[in-house]
């Protein structure tokens, strides 16, 4: 198919992203286009202006400094997939990027377009809900920080208002190991179930969990009782296995479900996923 | 060198230019003053059209045309049915290119637009305004017979009722079936399955699309189009749009692949015909990926009852099976003999089955149209006594491969004929499947499986034993058959002067890679270097007729056609060749490319003479013709019958119900392989196939109609990284009544590949108390058959 008509304009930095926005309201941001495009040539959207930022060099590529990693918005998957302070630093992160699509989609896809599409079944938000990573967003009014917890707002609803631009994702670098896993769909790759786990251990017991699931539910779900369930406990097979038994309960009561997988299987092979996910951070963890 | 080409993995000759993007196919074709053609499709399964208002779409930029059912009346006629099934109680819905009333399916054209530039078609096709009174829709085979159901078509194209949906009711028998259940009943067992074969969607890799060229002041129509078979599209075209045949040339550039798709005629095409010689210009219309999952044609769809009748200790005695099967919202060009002639007569397998009976009821109902896709109809027999030989073995404790062995036919190399009146020309089934089993090491195997799960991973091994028939076939039976043609093919083989060849074939290859396998044909019969052979196919202006590329008969077919016409060169170089010796035709000899006089081969002339001194003609016999050239017309006096055994080995996990294929090996039979590497690339391909159907595809419906796995981000096609390495071996036996004794490949992997997954599957749940899963296994329903297992 093809696209309705728009205007493409093209942005050399932030500064003349934000002034194409002001003169064109209603016109959308073009990252790596991997969302957006389908979208255009299915004509589900037909925005009359695309203002393209994907060659804005400040906002590609990936620094580490206080204890965070600051990942800006145009990095690429396969960037962040290979990035040595990633794999180190939020080993989960790196691990999702990985698995995402196919290797043409993670050399043209960013995180930034990954988030701020939001797609429920995507599998950053997942790792960054996790992670607790925060979002630092160029508005009209000056620069905000955003949390994962608030940034995430619904199925492909995000705090990013219309003329917001996110320009980094932070995420902190911790001591503790993190993991991801995921159920591919085999025809779209994206995450059926997908379960990000990061855990730090002292003295041979947990000290702090923090596991999300995504893919099952319109925003990623945070497991409160696997994480209670695993703190001050030794992490053994069977402390994982039981405290992630409880990780289906924490999806709620509205689940996405399709044709190829009910939203009742989802929530019941759930726990399976988190159990991988907190054994390998687990192990990572030390 | 050369006469043992036949037998050599030579490279494929297509293969530079298909992988450098220089292939050039129909969408590459661009004509001076060319116009785009968009198709509206319903968006309704089953619908009234009330209204349709195409004044917005008329005056949008750059529009030529809007054409509706109105506008094509008397113009075009309904699309034809060609394979007129006989003692069916056929009955064919009138399917016409545009829809006026009723629209079938979602995907039934409406309207199509013609504008100056695509994107500009694309826009004003949004423009259409049409309005439609939903109908309700029935899209399951099963249901759409019932006596609830909604009815799609009230009168067929001779004014009869259709009456249940049902567009004929076909059966097959042989022995008395039963008086063999009434004996399994009182002393032996009797097996009831209910398969469902469900709806597969095609995937060639280069969708479906026509370029029309008419000019008003010849009357000639050129039109480039994706099809499996030009000169059947050259008559249908001519039958539907009136333009004589003589006026007509259909031309398949590069095809990229068909699996049947490519076999029917279709609306849109006819359409963009219409659209040219309306606006006197070159009208190109290339679907879309999407258009490609709504309206063109898609495979299986059966919902089989069967039983299996067999004594205490695994001898079949009998087999009686009901199938459902949906035809879709009209009879696509092939679609009656698929589920009929290619499935009901195939069902005696490798196996000595004394009684069977095979009743099928072919169904409309609101779906795209089914026709042939790979194995077409074969897959979904060979899975069903597949199936119901593993289902017996599990009831009577057996291995499956010990039921398999008690009832195989025993080896035979000159025709075997089976309960449905098949003759099977040769075979070694029991042969087959003991080397698979020796290869593939099934005792260690079973060894391994029987020690339990790990890490709570099921192992299973699942066999398939298949026999098809291919080759298709005798143009008697053809006829006999009620197919709408016949079902010969033939070859041009013509000498230059330099000893350089040209052949000219009527089969359409797509993809097969015959221009390679041809050339060793030829070069294998004549000894000329294959590199010297140019092989030419697709275009009904430069070749001769043919009868198209399906049913994996183009080497068994066209390759005979080809073998004699040069054996007919030969025949006319060895006279020749005497003459210019001063030698008797008798005492010639020929070996490799050379004619030489019997005892002196320094006496000798090479084919590349022969070539030359035909061509120039100085000194010719008495009464020969001048140049160097043959044409056979070859019809098969009988099919060809492949045949082989495939072992599947899957690991499933039972915590999530993800099936982990882990290893594939196929043997498959052939007879001699003209080129074992391109034989073993369609098994792998066709393997792949079948094992999608288990696996990953399934197209879906919602209760309107709406096909839910509308695109490749919902319908899972196997991916490379999903499969293990596929390991292909064989056998080979010839085929008794073939000039070159080859046998088809196209298909075979398909045919066999869906069977032994499912088997397998099954057979690593068994300790579960696992039996049966719908297809595709998706890691749902297998996590399901588990849970309900469980509970039971
Ligand atoms: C075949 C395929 C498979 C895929 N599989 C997966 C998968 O397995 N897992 C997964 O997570 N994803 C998957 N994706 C999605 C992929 O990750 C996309 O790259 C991503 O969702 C969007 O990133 P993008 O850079 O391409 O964004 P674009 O498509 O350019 O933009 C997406 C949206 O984000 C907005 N946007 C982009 N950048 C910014 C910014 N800096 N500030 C504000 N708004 C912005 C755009 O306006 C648009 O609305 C897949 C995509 C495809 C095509």
């Amino acid at each position: 198919m093809f696209a309705a008509n728009f205007e493409y304009h093209r942005a050399g930095s932030v500064a003349e992203a934000r002034q194409l926005l002001a003169a064109h309201p209603g016109a959308k941001l073009l990252a790596g286009g991997h969302s957006l495009i389908p979208l255009l040539k299915l004509r589900l959207a037909a925005p009359e202006a695309v203002i393209d930022i994907g060659r804005i060099g400040e906002l590609r590529g990936i620094s580490n400094g206080g204890g965070a990693l600051r990942i800006g918005a145009l990095t690429t998957h396969a960037e962040i997939a290979s990035s040595d302070a990633v794999k180190s630093g939020a080993a989960a992160l790196a691990e999702a990027a990985g698995l995402i699509g196919d290797p043409a989609v993670r050399n043209r896809g960013t995180i930034g377009g990954n988030v701020a599409h939001a797609d429920p079944a995507s599998d950053l938000p997942t790792v960054l809900i996790a992670l607790d990573a925060t979002f630092t967003v160029n508005s009209p009014d000056g620069e905000r920080s955003v949390s994962a917890a608030d940034f995430f707002q619904g199925m492909m609803a995000t705090a990013l208002g219309e003329h917001d631009i996110l320009t980094a994702v932070n995420v902190p670098a911790g001591g503790g190991g993190s993991a991801y896993v995921k159920f591919s769909h085999p025809a779209s790759r994206y995450a059926v179930v997908g379960a990000a786990a990061s855990l730090t251990v002292a003295g041979g017991t947990c000290t702090s969990a923090s596991v999300a699931v995504g893919g099952a539910t319109a925003v990623p779900a945070r497991c409160a009782s696997v994480e209670a369930a695993l703190a001050g406990q030794a992490l053994s097979a069977d402390v994982i296995a039981a405290a992630a038994a409880a990780a289906g309960g924490d999806l709620g009561d509205d689940l996405l479900g399709d044709v190829f997988a009910s939203g009742d299987y989802r929530r019941a092979v759930t726990p399976v996923y988190v159990q991988r996910a907190l054994a390998a951070a687990a192990e990572r963890a030390g | 060198m050369s006469s043992r080409i036949f037998g050599s993995g030579i490279r494929r000759r297509e293969d530079p230019r298909l992988i450098t993007g220089s292939a050039l196919y129909t969408h590459d074709i661009t004509l001076p003053g060319m116009a785009y053609a968009v198709m509206l499709r319903s968006s309704h399964a089953h619908a009234r059209i009330t209204r349709i208002d195409t004044d917005r779409a008329a005056a949008a930029p750059g529009v030529l045309a809007v054409y509706t059912g109105a506008d094509i009346e008397g113009a075009l006629q309904p699309v034809p049915c060609a394979w007129l099934l006989p003692d069916s109680g056929l009955k064919i819905a009138p399917y016409p290119c545009i829809a006026r009333d009723v629209v079938h399916y979602t995907g039934d054209i409406v309207a199509v637009v013609v504008a100056e530039e695509l994107p500009q078609a694309h826009d004003a096709v949004e423009l259409i305004e049409a309005d439609y009174e939903p109908l309700p829709a029935v899209t399951d085979p099963e249901q759409a017979a019932g006596a609830d159901a909604p009815q799609l078509h009230a009168k067929d194209v001779n004014g009869d009722d259709i009456a249940g949906n049902q567009a004929f009711h076909w059966t097959v028998a042989g022995g008395d079936v039963d008086a063999a259940f009434a004996e399994a009943e009182a002393d032996g067992v009797v097996i009831k399955e209910r398969i469902l074969q469900q709806r597969l969607i095609p995937n060639a890799m280069e969708p479906r699309g026509a370029v029309a060229q008419y000019n008003r002041a010849t009357g000639e129509l050129t039109l480039w189009n994706t099809t499996q078979n030009p000169h059947i599209v050259r008559f249908l075209c001519s039958v539907v749009t009136g333009i004589p045949e003589d006026k007509l040339r259909v031309i398949a550039p590069e095809v990229g692949g068909g699996f049947g798709s490519k076999i029917a005629v279709y609306p849109a095409d006819f359409i963009t015909v219409f659209c040219s010689k309306q606006l006197g210009r070159p009208v190109k219309w290339i679907e879309t990926r999407s258009e490609n999952y709504q309206a063109t044609t898609h495979g299986r769809d059966h919902v089989q009852d069967v039983e299996l009748a067999a004594t205490k200790d695994g001898r079949i005695t009998g087999l009686r099976c009901t199938v459902h099967a949906g035809m879709g919202a009209y009879l696509s060009t092939a679609a009656p003999g698929i589920p009929t002639i290619l499935h009901g007569l195939m069902l005696s397998g490798c196996y000595t089955i004394p009684a069977l009976k095979e009743d099928v009821y072919g169904v409309y109902t609101n779906g795209v149209p089914v026709e042939a896709y790979r194995g077409a109809g074969r897959p979904e027999a060979t899975f069903m006594l597949e199936r119901l030989i593993d289902v017996l073995a599990g009831e009577l404790g057996m291995d499956p491969a010990d039921v398999r062995r008690r009832n195989f036919i025993p080896k035979f190399d000159d025709g075997h004929e089976v309960i449905t009146t098949l003759n099977y020309d040769s075979g070694d089934y029991p042969g087959a499947l003991d080397k698979l089993l020796d290869h593939t090491g099934y005792q260690a195997l079973r060894e391994r499986q029987a020690a339990g799960p790990s890490n709570g991973k099921y192992l299973g091994l699942g066999l398939s034993s298949y026999v098809e028939i291919c080759g298709l076939g005798p143009s008697q039976v053809a006829g006999a058959i009620g197919f709408q043609g016949g079902l010969w093919e033939s070859a041009i083989v013509r000498f230059h002067p330099t000893g350089k060849v040209h052949v000219f074939i009527g089969a359409s290859p797509h993809g097969q890679g015959e221009e390679t396998t041809f050339a060793q044909i030829v070069a294998s019969e004549i000894g000329v270097d294959a590199g010297d052979v140019k092989i030419f196919h697709g275009d009904t202006d430069a070749t001769p007729m043919g009868w198209g590329t399906y049913g994996s008969r183009t080497t068994a077919v066209g390759g005979a056609a080809l073998a004699l016409a040069v054996r007919k060169i030969r025949d006319k170089a060895k006279v020749l060749a005497a003459h210019l010796l001063e030698a008797s035709v008798e005492d010639m000899d020929y070996e490799d490319g050379k004619f030489f006089v019997k005892g002196s081969p320094d006496k000798s002339k090479t084919i590349q003479d022969i070539a030359l001194m035909a061509n120039v003609a100085w000194d010719l016999p008495e009464g020969m013709e001048a140049g160097l050239e043959a044409s056979t017309f070859y019809d098969p006096p009988n099919f060809v019958f492949p045949y082989g055994a495939h072992l599947a080995v899957v690991e499933v996990d039972a915590a999530t119900g993800q099936v982990d294929l882990t290893g594939y090996t196929a043997l498959d039979d052939c007879g001699p392989q003209i080129n074992p590497v391109i034989v073993e690339g369609q098994v792998h391909g066709g393997v792949v196939q079948g094992i999608g159907q288990a696996l990953w595809e399934g197209a879906a419906y919602d209760d309107s109609g709406q096909l839910v796995t509308g695109s490749m981000l919902d319908y899972a096609l196997p991916r490379a990284d999903l499969l293990p390495p596929i390991d292909v071996i064989s056998t080979v036996t010839r085929s008794p009544h073939h000039p070159l004794g080859v046998k088809g490949i196209g298909e075979a992997g398909t045919i066999a590949s869906t069977a032994a997954v499912y088997n397998a599957v099954i057979d690593a749940l068994k300790p579960l108390g696992v039996k049966r899963i719908d297809m595709p296994f998706t890691p749902e329903r297998v996590w399901r058959a588990i849970q309900e297992a469980k509970g039971s």
